[in-house]
């Protein structure tokens, strides 16, 4: 049904990895010889390697699951609207395998690059390396438990994605009710079962870089992050299809909701935001405030406008822009947003990761060229997905409905 | 001032969306229609014009937002400034809630009171209701009758689109 659309789709894939690995080889060449400096650690250019493949890796995956954690809050919530863009969600989950793979892959051969605990001897008493701090998070912050986690996590995800667009698929062929009354059952362990996991993934991979470090926050600052890119991206994904002449029923009383969903969890990611920079903020503790410290001014001030663009770009840009009814239903203002929205959280990612491994070692180029080949591997999977079923799950009870959707 | 309404008494919200569109194509002005619940699509059907509600909130939220920084900057930077947690006297961090606070409820009681004012609601006022059966389970669409209107062309014109009777009302207003 989509071939044109994927041939179209795979040429933009295409086209970034090589511009991404271009990007990616010549930077490889300028930061080889300025690797001097930094005995114990890898030399600066493949620990930004590490770094940005981290970052972007952690990105993706999170958007990649999203799309199943939209698929299943609408279903839990007997949403009829969303149906629509049902089989775009499914899609962004193409990318939860490959993701979680190269995911352990960098995790083993960054060492301790990416990881202050992965120090040799940091946990052992008497050792030159030793860390009271971080020897008393071993319970949690051990190889084998860590690895486990991340396994554990990657397999939840992968396994519900595949459940919840095998029931999807089968109510395609055969029909009835009796997919979707599964699907709510499955959806909602799946809620569950993600609201843990992604939590934790937070610690694990994003927050454990600042390993004396620690936000109660953080599970919802990053989920924060990853819904509403990944509400970005199906929007997107959503507008191209449309543009592309698919999806001939997706009208712009669908756009205005999936805008709004975009609109308001911009903001819902800014009160999360705010939540854990003001109480830091205010009571000032050392081992808390260090995180801000080294974000607003640290490294020479190297992040500062950074910090203050991630506002900007993420809330005050969506806020402003896509506060009326009409710029929600206008398809450019949400193609505008939609674009600023997944730079802005790429670059919160950027934020989050960058200060505690590299210091303030981190550039653009290798960043940014790893950030393309990752988008040039998702949209490869994801568009490949999407082609390989109706873009209407054409049997759902709710499809009607959704035809008929207005606001 | 009393005047006569035709009032078309319909059993479903499609109906009553189609019958709407025919009538007004027929070029009848259609009075109101009242509604058990929302009708989705209803305000588009009847040509109704979008509310200008959400500029005005704009608006007071604005003032809420700066009421509540100039408050707090008044009293904490030059009116009676205090040492906090060792923070300066303007934090602007710490005044992000009460700011954030003051413009809900700015902009909340403006709509509200706004909203009231430009539909002519107050409390304990008679409302005018057409047919009864409209709070319960029937749809009523209300067209008003002049001097000379002629009600058999009018029924039928309801009756061939869906209206399940047709009735004549009058209502007095003050």
């Amino acid at each position: 049904m989509a071939i044109g659309l994927i041939m179209a789709a795979m040429n933009i894939g295409g086209h970034h990895e090589v511009a991404g690995a271009a990007h990616g080889a010549a930077e490889h060449g300028a930061g080889a010889g300025a690797s001097a400096h930094g005995s114990e650690h890898a030399p600066i250019w493949l620990r930004r390697l590490f770094a940005s493949l981290w970052q972007s890796n952690v990105f993706f995956l999170g958007i990649s699951a999203v799309g199943t954690v939209f698929v299943a809050i609408h279903t839990v919530a007997y949403a009829g609207w969303s149906i629509m863009v049902r089989r775009i969600a499914e899609a962004f989950s193409a990318w939860i395998l490959p993701g979680g793979i190269i995911m352990l892959i960098v995790f083993f051969a960054s060492g301790h690059n990416l990881f202050h605990w992965r120090t040799e001897g940091i946990m052992e008493p008497g050792h030159p390396n030793y860390d009271a701090i971080i020897a008393g998070k071993a319970g949690f912050l051990n190889l084998g438990f860590y690895v486990a986690r991340m396994v554990v996590f990657i397999a939840i995800w992968w396994f519900f994605s595949k459940r919840l667009r095998d029931l999807s698929l089968q109510e395609d062929q055969i029909g009835g009710t009796g997919f979707w009354d599964k699907s709510i059952n499955v959806s909602a362990l799946f809620l569950v079962l993600y609201a843990v996991s992604s939590s934790m993934s937070a610690w694990d991979w994003v927050m454990s870089i600042d390993t004396h470090w620690f936000s109660t926050m953080f599970g919802w600052y990053v989920f924060a992050s990853w819904w509403v890119s990944g509400i970005a991206g199906i929007l997107l994904t959503a507008i191209y299809l449309k543009q592309a002449g698919y999806l001939r029923f997706l009208n712009a009383n669908h756009l205005h909701d999936l805008g709004k969903l975009m609109f308001g969890f911009s903001i819902f990611w800014t009160y999360v935001w705010f939540s854990q920079f003001m109480l830091i903020w205010y009571a000032n503790l050392p081992e808390e405030a260090v995180y801000f410290n080294q974000r607003l001014g640290g490294f020479d001030g190297k992040y500062t406008w950074l910090f203050f663009f991630n506002l900007i770009i993420n809330f005050a840009f969506p806020f402003l822009v896509l506060m009326t009814r009409d710029a929600k239903r206008q398809i450019i203002m949400l193609k505008i947003v939609a674009t600023a929205v997944l730079i802005g959280h790429w670059l919160d990612f950027y934020m989050m990761i960058m200060p505690g491994t590299l210091q303030g070692d981190s550039g653009f180029i290798i960043e940014i060229g790893t950030g393309l080949v990752f988008l040039g591997g998702f949209l490869l999977l994801m568009t490949k997905r999407l082609s390989q079923a109706s873009l209407v799950p054409v049997n759902h009870p709710f499809v009607e409905e959704s035809v008929h959707h207005t606001t | 001032m009393t005047k006569r309404y035709a009032l078309g008494i319909f059993e479903d919200e499609d109906v009553l969306l189609h019958a709407i569109e025919n009538v007004r194509a027929a070029g009848v002005k259609i009075y109101d229609v009242f509604s058990p619940y929302p009708v989705h699509g209803i305000d588009d059907a009847l040509g109704i014009e979008r509310s200008r509600l959400p500029i005005a909130a704009f608006f007071y939220g604005l003032c809420g937002l700066s009421f509540a920084l100039w408050m707090q900057i008044y009293m904490l930077g030059f009116d009676w400034p205090m040492i906090i947690g060792g923070k300066p006297h303007i934090g602007l961090p710490a005044f992000i809630p009460v700011s954030f606070e003051l413009t809900v409820l700015f902009c909340c009681h403006g709509m509200v009171i706004t909203f009231y004012t430009i539909s002519g609601l107050y409390p304990r006022m008679k409302v005018p209701v057409m047919d009864v059966r409209s709070t319960d389970d029937k749809f009523v669409m209300a067209i008003e009758l002049k001097e000379d209107a002629d009600l058999g062309n009018l029924t039928q014109l309801l009756r061939a689109n869906g209206a399940s009777e047709v009735n004549e009302k009058e209502m007095t207003k003050e």
